[in-house]
């Protein structure tokens, strides 16, 4: 079955009429005659082909189901406009038959009853059964004390005079079409005590439905917490009792669920994998993650200021990544401090650690890992590296990356 | 070491953690109390009147702001040394900013500690590198125009940003002072004098930096 929708193939207009052709299965023309004769029948048919144009979408490119509309209550809204079109005709009808009839009926409830009627029909049929029922309570004045007692009786009163005024200005208005006025101020009289009586009811409603959304997102947040929790720490802490006697496991295991749920709690829970590595601090987290894996030491990882990863930026990254590691394997201390300062004119990196050091002079001849991952590196992207260390001193690391050369001037 | 033994009272609702943090400082310190609420640190500490609070950041009932804030009510010379497992900008800067004389985080070692507890009782402050790190950042940039500037509170000197940038990158005092070439009581004034400034400065960015910056 098709669902009602404008045909984008098929149009002269909008597609409205070739749409609910295809509902219906009946051919095009059909449909079309139709409505051209309600909209010479004081216009009816241009308002309801205006509304249907609102409210139809439009048929999807090809003819395969829109996968993502269909949800639950496709079904549903299906059988509203169903209804409500349904509802419609038989206004339309009912006052085409009584115009008919009597010759004196006014013309200009046509198309107003028409209005309202489709707009009950879409209201009421696209609702759920449960919706219905509290909607069918709320007003007898059942489901909340607002709409009970005195209020409930001055509301109709004050609503039905309105009505029964708007009623008897249509009917005393023979020849609406030469008075516009007049019907104008009855319509909107009309309208004024549909919301007297309707108003705070609706406004309920509201109420209502806003309630139920927030109670269904909190439920919702407390489901995605409990499946966080229970995929990394619960986990991780089955881990680690497991591995009791590997202090150094433990430790990183420990370590590491921590950045893990840190970055989850206070980083808008962007999984440190994907968008938030674009970012400095983000990847350094990675870095530390990566390494307290590997080896066992800790990184205390400071950072003033961010900055997204370009491909210079990359390029100090991987040279403190490398002294990092450089620190782990060598320094023989469990500790090693890297700060990280973003300015205005660069950034500025250090890597510390309080280990054995080395004498720099006589080792960056022979050792590859320090001239080319470092400062080479560095060189390469108009940066500097510069070392600081001694036999028993410790190491520290000092890189600067200027800001691109074609900003500076 | 100090002469006299340091008294020092215990607030962390973690009770393992407790324990833990009682056993590495049995022998290094005089542990007058424990608590694991606000309530009941608020009462031990009137009771025992402890030379050092070391106080956790989180706590049920209001935080260790509000013990702060209770405390040195009355008791305005109370020295309290906060420890977290929390590095959110926001809950550091705000306890330093209640009066805590220093932050430190829980992996701190038993020595550390110990130094640490010594070094606030002296009345002196004490960074961590984080602390630190927060820091900078908070006094970094200009301040927004028209924001009443008291150069004496809302700036660093830049002798105070050399040396937080120092603590940053792991140095400890001893070795800051070395590498600066001044005495340890040079490097303690000026972390001790950024310490008043972060607690009475009326910096805007602190408030608005804290809320909505979230470093590591």
């Amino acid at each position: 079955m098709q669902r009602l929708a404008r045909s984008r193939d098929d149009r002269v207009i909008a597609g409205v009429c070739a749409g609910i052709a295809r509902r219906l299965g009946v051919d095009p023309v059909v449909v079309r005659l139709a409505a051209v004769v309600l909209a010479l029948a004081n216009a009816v048919g241009v308002v309801i082909y205006v509304g249907a144009w609102a409210m139809l979408p439009e048929q999807p490119a090809t003819d395969e189901p829109d996968l993502d509309r269909r949800g639950e209550r496709a079904e549903d809204s299906r059988a509203g406009l169903k209804s409500a079109l349904a509802v419609g005709c038989i206004t339309v009808g009912i006052l085409i038959l009584l115009k008919s009839v009597l010759p004196r009926f006014p013309n200009g409830l046509v198309w107003p009853a028409t209005l309202v009627a489709v707009g009950f029909g879409v209201v009421w049929a696209r609702a759920d059964e449960a919706d219905r029922s509290r909607w069918r309570g709320a007003l007898l004045g059942e489901a909340d004390g607002t709409l009970t007692g005195r209020g409930l009786w001055l509301r109709l009163a004050c609503g039905g005079t309105l009505l029964i005024c708007g009623f008897g200005w249509f009917l005393s208005t023979n020849s609406a079409l030469s008075d516009l006025g007049t019907v104008g101020v009855a319509v909107l009289a009309t309208i004024l005590g549909i919301g007297v009586l309707l108003g705070p009811w609706v406004r309920t409603l509201f109420n209502q439905l806003g309630a139920e959304r927030r109670e269904r997102i909190r439920s919702e947040q407390r489901a995605e917490m409990a499946a966080h929790l229970h995929d990394s720490v619960l986990q991780t802490l089955a881990l680690i009792q497991r591995q009791a006697d590997s202090p150094q496991q433990s430790r990183s295991l420990a370590r590491r669920q921590e950045r893990e749920l840190r970055a989850w709690l206070f980083d808008d829970r962007t999984p440190a994998s994907t968008a938030a590595a674009q970012r400095l601090v983000a990847v350094l987290d990675q870095i530390s993650d990566d390494v307290e894996a590997d080896h066992d030491v800790t990184l205390d990882v400071v950072a003033v200021g961010d900055c997204p990863v370009d491909p210079r930026v990359e390029a100090l990254v991987a040279a403190i990544r490398e002294a990092v590691v450089n620190a782990a394997k060598h320094s023989g201390e469990p500790e090693v401090s890297v700060y990280v300062e973003v300015t205005d004119d660069g950034i500025n990196a250090y890597v510390r650690d309080r280990g054995k050091g080395f004498d720099p002079a006589a080792v960056l001849g022979d050792r590859r890992g320090i001239a080319d991952s470092i400062i080479g590196r560095m060189a390469r992207v108009g940066g500097v590296a510069s070392i600081r260390s001694g036999p028993g001193e410790g190491t520290e690391v000092v890189l600067r990356l200027p800001l691109e050369s074609g900003e500076e001037e | 070491m100090p002469t006299a033994t340091c008294r020092v009272f215990l607030v962390d609702d973690h009770r393992l953690f407790l324990s833990g943090v009682r056993a590495e400082l049995a022998d290094r310190v005089e542990i007058v109390g424990e608590a694991v609420d606000v309530e009941s640190a608020i009462e031990g500490i009137r009771a025992t009147q402890p030379d050092v609070v070391l106080l956790d950041v989180h706590l049920p009932g209001g935080g260790g702001r509000t013990v702060i804030e209770a405390i040195r009510r009355d008791r305005p010379q109370a020295v309290f040394l906060a420890l977290s497992v929390s590095d959110a900008a926001e809950d550091v800067i705000g306890v330093i900013r209640a009066g805590a004389r220093g932050y430190v985080t829980k992996t701190i070692s038993a020595d550390d500690l110990a130094a640490a507890i010594d070094r606030v009782r002296d009345g002196d402050a004490v960074f961590s590198p984080r602390l630190a790190g927060f820091v900078l950042d908070a006094f970094a940039g200009d301040l927004p125009p028209g924001a009443a500037i008291d150069p004496e509170l809302d700036q660093l000197t830049p002798r105070e940003r050399e040396v937080l940038r120092l603590i940053a990158r792991g140095y400890t005092y001893k070795e800051l002072a070395r590498r600066l070439g001044v005495s340890t009581k040079t490097v303690e004034t000026h972390v001790s004098s950024v310490l008043r400034k972060l607690q009475l400065s009326s910096r805007h960015e602190l408030t608005r930096w804290a809320t909505d910056r979230r470093l590591v």
